[in-house]
């Protein structure tokens, strides 16, 4: 899915949440940032700062090494993105190993248990394999993953969204704890509006490949401005409310409103952000 | 590790040594009337000498039990191949069957566990190669020259390379694997001499066997690319090396070992030939002259032995896999 | 809104094929032109040539390439071109019979296997497996050692025995996805019995599978009764290309230098091996897409 003319910043201890539905664009632009692109997709223009680096400016090897220290992942599908071979171990281990050279047994051993503690994780983890654990527990074992290196920046790419309810609440919590510990910048990218509004500071909605609406999260909830929030938002189940299934003028809106050639957002409210064209007056907040 | 799936293998191995000594019992009973002088009656054809055939009759009927019903037939020959018992050769008559095969064996092992093991881990390595980012696009020419050579039977080969490296340009000996005459005793000199006559052989089996190992793995690594946790590799920052090694081929390989399980047979099979074109005194060679003196109870000797060998070397694999796969003792549960 | 919705779901037919793709692969083009190739070398060389110089003593012994044996004479003074044309048919025919008995059973018990599942399934994978792992020549050795292969039919029948089990896990593992498909469960739904499934449904879409089986089964066949003459344990009646070889082999040929008796039947089967071996190569491919992806 081509990505155009995104851009955002997030700041340290800030949660930035990317919203949008299956195929538009998120976890392009989260590949992108990790310079992960592999042809025949390319990055064409623009720049990614990172803390002083511009990551587009910089070298396989030197990506390489700053990769998971100052900037890390949570996978979508911590299911799939964990080595079958491997003991958890070995697996949160390596990174460690990798880039901060040999370190004496015990040391390393410590440290790998605090994580799993840090993430609620029993010290038995430690030696187990992936198969041996719950979907949940190995969500965790990626966020432990995520934060050995106490990186700026950490990406989560719906980290809850195969896990049943409650075991995505822990998770949640748990993502949030370690975000507020190493005061870390977080991308929480998702479909699930709930979530986000739990977690986010600020939302960027993203629709066919660019950003439609951008904003503080209580801003945008109580504020939506472009159709497609607007549809977003109202997906939410409420107790007090039956669920309408939208519209078909809705969507037809939201066609007429993106994706634009030439994206240009206007401030509606301060911070606020709205990719607007002809066919939404100023006046249609809702 | 898990007992039950141990228990699985051994039953698999055992089935397999019992289909093939049925297969040898059934056999020579197809032909009608009495086995034993038919054996002997097509051997004279064949014109082998058999000398003494009133004693071989007489040990025959004894072996087989010839008197008595085909079950009790079945059972005591059952029993005899318990105690690795597989009857007295016919062209070296008294001597047992299992003293000529034993002295063949280690030729044959020898062979083909070099031959093997160089091919596989030769051509798992090319095969994942190939697949890899960063291998060179020079090392891509490989493909097609390895894949030609793996659909030619090993014997095609070790025709040509007998040709080409020994009868035309000398480089290697034409058969055998001692320069005939040399003393028997073990030194270095002796050592390189076998070496030396091993190499024809063993490139026969390699050249071929390697490009099969090779699009086998390179079609495994192909599934594996794609996997979440190679990008998650990645994203970690590992050193490109470790996770070829430990992310990509060591996922990939499991279905490669599978696969060596598997083809064993066939490569068991194309040795014996080879062995035949370089005259090289192993269990295939023995084979051929059996063949040739119509000797059936070492020709019925060598097969329960190859098959034993085979069913062996699968149930050995089968054992280590687990170790290799961690999933796989909880599957059987 | 009352307007009632009707749900009308068409079973579509997933069987696609892929053959468009057929004169792009190199691989395909390649193996089909040699076959045919050879495949004319057997059928038009017994027009023209005769078949006298396949009688012994047609020429003189162990004679080299000549204006009147193209190929020269064996060490029985057989010509060599005259054994290689009228040895190719026979040497094919073993290979497509036995190849063919082998597809057919391992349609038949895959099919069966991996439909029905239960205890069939099991009988059958065990007995294919088990045929897998027992070293064919062994066993085809003792069998053709008492059962006197004299005729080329007799010698496919045998080495037809091993031919079966790997179609049969192809063909197996192939019904036991598709069963699950979505069009295999529209058709029991909507009523047909398992025989129609079976032929009807999951049939159409295992063709690029048994193309590719039978091509391998083919090759393995030829393979296996080459090997089975190289020991002597082949038809001496009807010439064949293993035959040839088997004669050249026993006077040692190959170090005696006579080049024209062991080299054409040897860059035959060489080049026989290599087209079938491309062709079922290239049929995996279109049975299984993914493959071509690979990095080449």
């Amino acid at each position: 899915m081509a990505v155009r003319g995104v851009s955002f910043y997030v700041r340290a201890g800030e949660t930035f949440g990317l919203v949008g539905e299956s195929g538009s664009g998120k976890t392009t632009t989260d590949m992108a940032i990790l310079r992960l692109i592999r042809p025949p997709a390319r990055v064409e223009g623009g720049e990614i700062i990172l803390g002083d680096t511009d990551l587009q400016r910089c070298s396989e090897e030197e990506l390489r090494s700053l990769r998971w220290n100052r900037i890390s992942l949570i996978p979508q599908g911590a299911m799939n993105s964990l080595n079958p071979v491997m003991r958890v171990k070995d697996q949160i281990g390596d990174a460690i190993l990798t880039h901060e050279g040999r370190l004496p047994g015990k040391v390393l051993r410590e440290r790998i248990i605090d994580l799993l503690h840090t993430v609620g994780l029993s010290p038995d983890v430690y030696n187990l394999y992936p198969h041996e654990l719950s979907g949940g527990m190995k969500q965790r074992v990626c966020i432990a993953m995520a934060i050995a290196l106490r990186p700026q920046l950490i990406i989560a790419d719906e980290p809850t969204s195969a896990l049943d309810v409650v075991v995505q609440r822990l998770v949640a919590e748990t993502l949030k704890d370690v975000q507020k510990r190493l005061n870390a910048g977080l991308i929480l990218i998702g479909h699930d509006m709930g979530l986000q509004a739990q977690m986010a500071d600020r939302i960027g909605v993203m629709y066919k490949g660019q950003f439609v609406e951008v904003g503080p999260v209580r801003a945008i909830f109580k504020n939506p401005v472009h159709p497609y929030t607007r549809l977003l938002i109202s997906s939410i189940p409420s107790i007090k409310q039956k669920h309408q299934p939208p519209p078909a003028a809705a969507w037809e809106e939201i066609q007429q409103a993106g994706p634009q050639d030439e994206p240009g957002m206007q401030e509606v409210e301060p911070e606020h952000f709205v990719a607007l064209s002809e066919s939404i007056a100023l006046g249609s907040a809702g | 590790m898990n007992l039950v799936y141990l228990l699985r293998r051994l039953v698999t191995f055992l089935l397999i040594v019992w289909v093939a000594a049925s297969i040898n019992f059934i056999i020579p009973r197809l032909a009608p009337g009495d086995p034993v002088a038919a054996m002997l009656g097509r051997m004279s054809q064949q014109g082998a000498s058999v000398a003494g055939s009133a004693q071989i009759i007489e040990s025959y009927r004894q072996q087989f039990g010839l008197d008595e019903p085909v079950t009790i037939q079945y059972l005591k020959y059952l029993a005899a191949l318990a105690r690795f018992d597989l009857g007295l050769s016919l062209s070296n008559f008294p001597t047992p069957v299992t003293t000529i095969i034993m002295r063949a064996l280690p030729w044959t092992i020898g062979l083909l566990i070099i031959a093997t093991l160089l091919a596989f881990s030769i051509g798992t390595l090319l095969g994942a190669l190939l697949v890899w980012r960063s291998t060179p696009a020079a090392a891509r020419t490989l493909l097609p020259l390895l894949t030609v050579l793996a659909a030619i039977p090993y014997y095609l080969l070790a025709i040509i390379l007998l040709y080409l490296l020994a009868f035309r340009f000398n480089l290697f000996p034409v058969g055998g694997t001692t320069r005939i005459g040399s003393a028997n005793e073990l030194s270095l000199s002796m050592v390189l001499d076998v070496a030396h006559h091993s190499v024809l052989p063993a490139l026969s089996i390699v050249l071929s066997a390697v490009g099969g190992w090779m699009l086998g793995m390179r079609a495994m690594m192909v599934g594996v690319i794609g996997a979440d946790y190679l990008t998650l590799a990645e994203a970690k920052g590992l050193k490109q090396r470790r996770i070829f090694l430990r992310y990509a081929l060591r996922n990939a390989i499991l279905p490669q070992i599978t696969g060596l399980a598997i083809s064993l047979g066939s490569i068991v099979s194309g040795a014996v030939l080879v062995e035949v074109i370089f005259s090289y005194p192993g269990v295939g060679f023995l084979l051929y002259r059996a063949i040739q003196n119509a000797d059936y109870t070492l020709i019925q000797g060598i097969t329960f032995f190859l098959v034993l060998s085979v069913g062996i070397a699968i149930l050995i694999l089968d054992l280590v896999y687990p170790l290799l796969d961690p999933r796989i003792t909880y599957q059987r549960r | 809104m009352a307007s009632s919705t009707v749900v009308s779901v068409v079973p579509t037919q997933s069987v696609r094929w892929r053959f468009r793709a057929f004169f792009r692969d190199w691989k395909l083009v390649t193996g089909v032109a040699i076959l045919l190739g050879l495949l004319l070398f057997g059928l038009v060389g017994p027009l023209v040539v005769s078949e006298e110089g396949t009688r012994l003593g047609a020429g003189e012994y162990s004679a080299p390439p000549s204006a009147r044996h193209p190929l020269g004479t064996d060490s029985t003074g057989r010509d060599v071109l005259a054994m290689m044309v009228y040895g190719t048919r026979p040497t094919l025919r073993v290979g497509f019979l036995a190849g063919g008995i082998g597809i057919l059973v391992g349609v038949i018990l895959g099919l069966i296997s991996g439909y029905y599942r239960g205890p069939v399934d099991t009988i059958i994978r065990s007995a294919a497996d088990i045929t897998l792992t027992i070293p064919a020549l062994a066993v085809l050795v003792v069998l053709a050692s008492f059962l006197r292969t004299t005729t080329v039919e007799l010698m496919a029948v045998i080495v037809a025995l091993f031919a079966w089990p790997w179609p049969t896990r192809t063909i197996r593992a192939q019904t036991l996805t598709l069963r699950e498909s979505g069009f295999v469960s529209m058709s029991r739904l909507s009523g047909r019995n398992d025989l129609e499934i079976l032929f009807l449904e999951i049939l159409p879409n295992l063709l690029p599978f048994i193309m590719a089986s039978f091509v391998s089964a083919v090759s393995g066949a030829i393979l296996a009764s080459v090997g089975l003459q190289l020991l002597g344990l082949g038809p001496i009646l009807t010439p064949t290309l293993g035959l040839i070889l088997q004669y050249a082999f026993e006077y040692a040929a190959i170090v005696r230098g006579m080049w024209w008796w062991w080299g054409p039947p040897t860059v035959f089967l060489m080049l026989l091996f290599i087209g079938l071996f491309l062709i079922s190569m290239a049929m995996d491919e279109i049975a299984n897409p993914r493959l071509k992806g690979a990095a080449e």
